[in-house]
């Protein structure tokens, strides 16, 4: 019954989104207010229902309802109940769901949000949203309906991927699609200034703030995504370049391009053409990568169950929806006249050279993610691209980004003074280089590519320094600087911590495998680890080896490590799990291999030790508060209670 | 003209998208097709005592199944194999990968045998010999013990009239 429920549910949810996007989008065009007014209820009544559907669905989870297909192939009876719940969005149908909540969310969100915008603009932003909705939703009821029975139903389900029975696996999916679904509001702002011709600075400003707060949820979904990449797969590293993650990564390369292009076209009204362009971009990426992700034509270590059926779907609508908007967008492109002049050397200039830096790196990433693909189609043979390639071409592309993002700030508007620049910046140009060349020195090793992390990560942060001292001597305070200066430098700032943690994880890590017999000891950069044997463990839904590891330095016992190798009892699939310790200048990382005889007394034993890994979740949580912190920046506010009285008038009127 | 750059790159890509949706990335040409099957003697699930062997099959047409009762995709194509069975066209052999449960002996007493011989790859090592990258794969063998086509993922229906059979009807079965 419940099941049924969810599915009537998801049918209500798709009539709502048809009103939601047909009647406001004729209505704004005829200037028609009431069928406009339509939008907001439309759009609400639309996430209560997919709330109610994502509710049913999580119900049959917690019941263990295996008559339900998506259940009985994701679920299990001995899965720990927080799982079961998290399990409702394990699965492409469920994960779906998940995304057309979050869809329904950022609707309702506007809907709310917005009484200080025109109604026409409302009307098409809401409409936009809602034929997003429809697209999903029936691609939701038509090829992955979540709600299927299946009878008769298996005595117990086949559990849920042991990969995905992790916490970090429980948030990351949710404010990934935070994310990705939050440069929709981006792109309906877009569209609708495009189908109103109104392309004027208003528009950046009203999609500015939204734009910061998707890419936050975006940052954090691809750091939490990293971190459980890192601490599950057992393998110690934190990122593949594997289609997935590029599918991730692409949106958020463009998103920061657009955060950026935005300020210019608010500010200076310059850059709408291509701020439009970046829009569309970003949450393009957003739906390309769930068509590479759910299609099958990549293939990547972790990637849903493929269907060809849904692969035409979801290509179709990218069809549709890519396509159209870019016709809309060389439609409308005469109409859209930069203003604001600005000379080579301005802020102006600055960000436009960080925008192109970011695209050809996302052209980069692009072209190394489809090229098997391309050659593929092409029949020209299968290949994979790995790491490799994206180093060699990512890395030397974001040095100019890193350089840039040091000046960008510190510039004027319009035209700003290199000799007055070079002077402000001298010392802590010196002083990067400084750090550049000497600190490598001090660690193992002189590497090229940590002399330049660390000259490029120690400049960022000089340059935050620099940027808070210039404004203190202007006479502002700490307290009334504004909250996007605040955002914008601790974003920066995170990105400085980040570069720098990369740098060092990526020039010295060390890692070691070994043979070890209990009392068997290793040394790995200072540390003495010694094996104590493994024990039988039994989890809820899983066998384990369970071994322990001690950490010693200079003779002082500092930590036991308990790494497992587990054995899950309804899919019989091994996992790795390390047992991390995380410390903030450098993480012990162990992890259990193949027992190596019968008895399974000796073990093959992998040692790492990271230093500095920790600084990358740490810069990207600057990045993520960053971007809150200038979204809710005053001046949004204030907008909103200085025209909602025009609103008013112009309504009475 | 500028303006409509982005929407002509869009169109590129979905014409490769469209190509891509009819492509397998995962299918690897093996390097063993048109090459001797590599030999193997491993024993048999539910009668250790006897082994199986691909030498046994030289002058048949047979098809090998790598399996394993863990593997969720397998259960899709276990209907089919059921039939084929039946239906009698060539001896399907089914290797049992990677069993460390011992699971296969009592599943295939459930669900039905399709196979003519299941032998037992425990180790997984005859699953590297023959280049196994993950259950299910199929091979088609001929009577001189060359392998003529691999198939990776579960068999439809569908796969096998449009993939199978043509290859069979050419080897003369």
């Amino acid at each position: 019954m419940i099941p049924e429920l969810g599915h009537f549910a998801l049918i209500v949810a798709l009539l709502l989104a048809i009103t939601q996007a047909v009647l406001p989008l004729i209505g704004a065009q005829r200037g028609n207010l009431t069928l406009m007014s339509v939008a907001r209820p439309a759009a609400q009544g639309q996430f209560v229902f997919t709330v109610i559907a994502f509710i049913c669905l999580a119900y049959s989870f917690l019941v263990n309802d295996f008559t339900v297909e998506n259940v009985a192939s994701n679920s299990f009876s001995q899965l720990p109940e927080l799982y079961r719940f998290t399990a409702t969005w394990g699965s492409h149908e469920g994960s779906l769901l998940l995304w057309v909540v979050i869809l329904a969310f950022w609707t309702t969100a506007v809907s709310v949000f917005s009484r200080h915008l025109p109604d026409d603009m409302v009307a098409r932003v809401l409409g936009v949203m809602g034929l997003i909705s429809i697209g999903f939703l029936v691609f939701l009821l038509t090829t992955s309906n979540p709600f299927d029975r299946l009878l008769p139903a298996p005595m117990d389900g086949r559990d849920m991927n042991p990969l995905l029975q992790d916490w970090g696996m429980i948030i990351h999916p949710p404010m990934l699609y935070m994310g990705y679904v939050g440069f929709a509001v981006a792109f309906a702002f877009a569209i609708a200034a495009l189908l109103s011709g109104r392309l004027d600075a208003a528009w950046a400003r009203w999609s500015r703030p939204w734009t910061t707060v998707a890419w936050a949820f975006l940052t954090l979904g691809i750091a939490l995504g990293s971190w459980w990449a890192y601490r599950e797969l057992g393998w110690g590293g934190w990122w593949f370049w594997d289609p997935t993650e590029n599918a991730s990564f692409m949106p958020w390369i463009a998103g920061t391009a657009l955060i950026h292009s935005l300020a210019v076209t608010e500010k200076r009204g310059a850059f709408k053409a291509w701020t439009v362009l970046l829009a569309l971009t970003a949450f393009s990426l957003s739906l390309l990568g769930t068509f590479l992700v759910r299609s099958g034509v990549l293939s990547s270590v972790h990637a849903f169950a493929t269907d060809p059926a849904r692969g035409a779907f979801i290509l179709a609508f990218l069809v549709l929806v890519i396509g159209g908007s870019l016709v809309l967008y060389a439609w409308r492109a005469p109409k859209m006249l930069s203003g604001g002049g600005f000379t080579w050397f301005s802020r102006e200039a600055l960000l436009l050279g960080n925008n192109v830096v970011l695209l050809a790196a996302l052209g980069a990433v692009l072209l190394g993610t489809l090229y098997p693909l391309l050659i593929d189609a092409l029949g020209m043979g299968k290949i994979s691209v790995g790491p490799p390639y994206f180093n060699a071409v990512f890395v030397p592309l974001m040095a100019p980004a890193l350089f840039l993002m040091g000046i960008g700030p510190l510039a004027r508007w319009k035209e700003a003074s290199l000799p007055d620049m070079v002077s402000r910046l001298k010392w802590a140009l010196a002083i990067s280089v400084a750090t550049g060349l000497l600190l490598p020195l001090t660690l193992d090793g002189f590497k090229p590519w940590a002399v330049f992390g660390f000259a490029m990560s120690m400049w960022i942060f000089l340059t935050v320094l620099v940027g808070f001292r210039e404004r203190l001597k202007n006479g502002a305070r700490l307290s009334t600087l504004t909250r996007s200066f605040w955002g914008m430098q601790l974003a920066h700032l995170g990105m400085a911590v980040g570069v720098a943690g990369i740098t060092v994880v990526a020039n010295y890590e060390v890692e070691r495998d070994v043979r070890m017999d209990i009392g068997d000891h290793t040394e790995l950069a200072g540390y003495t680890f010694t094996f104590r044997g493994t024990t039988e463990h039994v989890g809820p839904n899983y066998r384990a080896a369970r071994g322990t590891v001690e950490v010693s330095k200079n003779g002082k016992k500092l930590y036991v490590l308990h790494p497992e190798k587990r054995i899950y009892n309804a899919s019989g699939m091994p996992m790795t799990e390390a047992s991390v310790r995380p410390v903030l200048f450098d993480d012990i990382y162990v992890a259990l291999g193949e027992p190596l005889d019968e008895e399974a007394k000796t073990w093959a034993v992998r040692v790492f030790h990271k230093p500095f890994i920790n600084w990358l979740w740490i810069g990207s949580l600057l990045m993520v508060v960053g971007g809150f912190l200038a979204a809710s920046d005053r001046r949004y506010r204030i907008a909103v209670k200085a025209a909602a009285p025009t609103a008013a008038a112009a309504q009475g009127a | 003209m500028k303006r409509w750059i982005p929407l002509i790159l869009f169109l590129v890509l979905v014409g490769f998208f469209a190509k891509g949706l009819f492509l397998n990335p995962r299918e690897v040409p093996s390097p063993f097709i048109g090459k001797a099957a590599p030999d193997f003697t491993l024993p048999v699930v539910g009668d250790p005592n006897t082994t199986f062997s691909p030498a046994e099959m030289k002058g048949k047409v047979w098809v090998m199944n790598v399996w394993a009762p863990w593997c969720v995709s397998c259960r899709q194509e276990h209907g089919l194999l059921m039939a084929l069975a039946q239906s009698q066209t060539a001896p399907i052999v089914g290797l049992n990968w990677k069993d460390k449960d011992r699971e296969a002996e009592m599943l295939l007493a459930r669900e039905g045998n399709p196979y003519f011989a299941v032998p037992e790859d425990l180790s997984g090592k005859v699953g590297i010999d023959w280049g196994v990258t993950g259950t299910p794969e199929t091979y088609v063998i001929d009577q001189a013990g060359i392998v003529r086509m691999k198939h990776v993922g579960p068999i439809s229906p569908e796969i096998w009239k449009e993939k199978f059979e043509p290859k069979l009807k050419e080897l003369g079965v």
